[in-house]
């Protein structure tokens, strides 16, 4: 049998891949791996196509058996983490045997850890992604966070074996999650309602993430942003990234699971490849926002999709990630 | 025809058009904006844009939702860039000014009004010195637009609320509100479609599943569907549920 059994899932576990896209319309949210850059580089270093889906753990206290051999990867939040007994590094190719059991410790730095298990977890595909979104109690396993003794199943390993070269990542691709985040941040549709003061103090604070964090925003906590007539807009399209400034003026970043629309005003929105960073904030860790140019933030994205894609192409070439 | 509402200088980074804007939302998200008004015309024009484009199933476009007055588009900028969206837009603003007519749908959804199913009918009542009997009759007489789908799958924010019933949101937002909730915020009424902590005022229940996996089509409504209410009894609202 090819699958993994849970011993132990920690604070929160859940089955996520890229997220569900198409769906916004009928008020389904994205979901999906908070930090997807992990989340696909622990694909292609199982071997899997970046679609495959993986479980994200959340604040490490994860325990699993293996059920069958295989091939997998552990990428995020590192943590002290061992299978069989070996310690196993983060970002790098490990093969392990039926019965061996995986088991992370707390996350040193991040908080978001991703494990890839060759064949991608086999959960029943719904709306065309297998992500879980706990709120409506939808797709991943069950709908739900993962429990004690949940089986999950593994797919099929596609041609690639164990005779697959192991491989680390390219240093440049390890990312370094700091506790102080600095995220670069594009204007968002309601800049204007900022006042002079407000768009100054965004700029220039430092925000605490608060423990009422979670999939769908971060709650940040320090100097208040002034709004120029209330935070309410007629409802609209709200989207990962987004920095809300409600009435009370403390900013809420929105997550991978946030609602699909919103009446708050969304003064700033992180770029696409800081949202990692983003993703790996922990309770306490404080975060500041840089404006930058649209130009920055395009050949910043550009750079790291031709960088995976060429990833993907070279392993594919080798014979792993169909 | 009602006006569109001129929007203040903008920055430079926004792209104009006669009568709506580009508002750009990260690098991989844009919304179109078309007015800041709720207005049936508006919400037309998003709906036009929306349907569209997804007819004109260009690569890159990975995701849209038409809201009120506007289109948020994610888009992939490794697929399609920010230009070339702009001129895909452009091109599929050219709707004729004359109103289209939609292949409207009215759906009938009934509703058990007040009890347990409506545990805020009183106090919506008592704000505008009205009785029960007379919060029901006026939010079941009108005929109401869904403008859109949003918020938590398959939530649809009807218009067309009876000014006498506006009601601004509760202050904070009350514990989890069971599926089928039929709520009051502002000049909108709406219906959960699933358990979800909600600010809006509840007068009433729909034994309706508004979201069903099982079903062929798993949500009950579209934007731009008709919707009129019909108050029925709790016997009904029962007899309902066996089905």
């Amino acid at each position: 049998m090819r699958a993994i059994k849970i011993i132990e899932p920690g604070p929160l576990a859940t089955v996520q891949d890229q997220g569900r896209f198409g769906f916004r319309d009928s008020g389904v949210p994205v979901c999906g791996a908070m930090d997807r850059q992990a989340l696909r580089l622990a694909n292609l270093l199982a071997g899997n196509g970046a679609h495959a889906a993986c479980i994200e753990i959340t604040l490490g206290g994860f325990a699993a058996q293996f059920l069958c051999d295989a091939r997998f990867a552990l990428t995020g939040a590192k943590t002290l983490a061992q299978c069989g007994g070996s310690p196993l590094p983060f970002w790098e190719v490990h093969f392990a045997r039926k019965g061996e059991i995986i088991q992370t410790g707390p996350p040193v730095s991040g908080i978001r850890t991703y494990l890839a298990v060759q064949g991608g977890i086999d959960v029943p595909e719904l709306m065309g992604s297998r992500s879980t979104f706990l709120r409506g109690n939808l797709g991943g396993f069950e709908g739900r966070s993962l429990r004690r003794e949940d089986l999950l199943f593994v797919g099929e390993p596609g041609k690639t074996g164990p005779s697959f070269p192991v491989f680390k990542l390219p240093p440049e691709l390890v990312p370094i999650y700091s506790a102080n985040a600095r995220l670069r941040v594009l204007p968002g549709p309601q800049i204007e309602r900022l006042t002079p003061e407000g768009l100054q103090t965004l700029f220039s604070s430092e925000y605490v993430v608060s423990n009422r964090s979670d999939r769908m925003g971060a709650m940040l906590c320090g100097p208040a942003v002034e709004l120029s007539r209330g935070g309410d807009i007629i409802s609209e399209g709200a989207f990962p990234g987004a920095v809300q400034i409600p009435g009370n003026g403390q900013p809420v970043l929105l997550g991978s699971d946030c609602q699909t629309t919103g009446g708050y005003v969304k003064c700033a929105a992180v770029i696409e490849v800081d949202l990692p960073v983003a993703a790996q904030l922990g309770p306490g860790n404080t975060v500041g926002f840089v404006e930058v140019s649209l130009d920055e933030a395009r050949s910043a994205y550009l750079k790291n999709e031709y960088l995976l894609a060429r990833l993907y192409e070279n392993s594919a070439k080798a014979g792993g990630a169909t | 025809m009602p006006e569109v509402t001129p929007h203040a200088a903008s920055p430079a980074q926004w792209v104009r058009y006669p009568q709506c804007r580009l508002l750009l939302c990260g690098d991989t998200g844009v919304s179109v904006e078309f007015a800041e008004a709720i207005d049936p015309w508006i919400n037309r024009r998003v709906r036009s844009l929306h349907k569209r484009l997804k007819e004109g199933a260009y690569p890159g476009i990975i995701d849209m939702g038409p809201t009120y007055r506007c289109l948020f588009i994610r888009y992939d900028p490794f697929l399609c860039s920010l230009e070339k969206l702009t001129c895909i837009i452009e091109q599929n603003l050219d709707i004729p000014e004359a109103q289209e007519e939609e292949n409207e749908r009215i759906l009938e959804v009934p509703v058990c009004y007040g009890g347990p199913f409506g545990p805020d009918i009183k106090e919506v009542g008592a704000r505008h010195s009205l009785d029960e009997s007379e919060v029901i009759a006026l939010h079941s007489a009108p005929v109401y637009r869904v403008y859109m789908i949003g918020f938590i799958l398959g939530f649809p924010y009807l218009g067309g609320l009876d000014e006498r019933l506006c009601t601004p949101r509760k202050n904070s937002p009350g514990k989890a509100v069971p599926p089928g909730s039929v709520g009051i915020a502002d000049r909108q009424t709406g219906i959960y479609p699933v358990a979800s902590p909600g600010g809006w005022w509840i007068v009433g229940r729909t034994p309706l599943k508004l979201f069903d996996l099982k079903r062929e089509a798993p949500f009950l409504f579209r934007a731009g569907d008709a919707v009129r209410f019909k108050p029925i009894t709790r016997q009904e609202f029962e007899s309902y549920k066996d089905h």
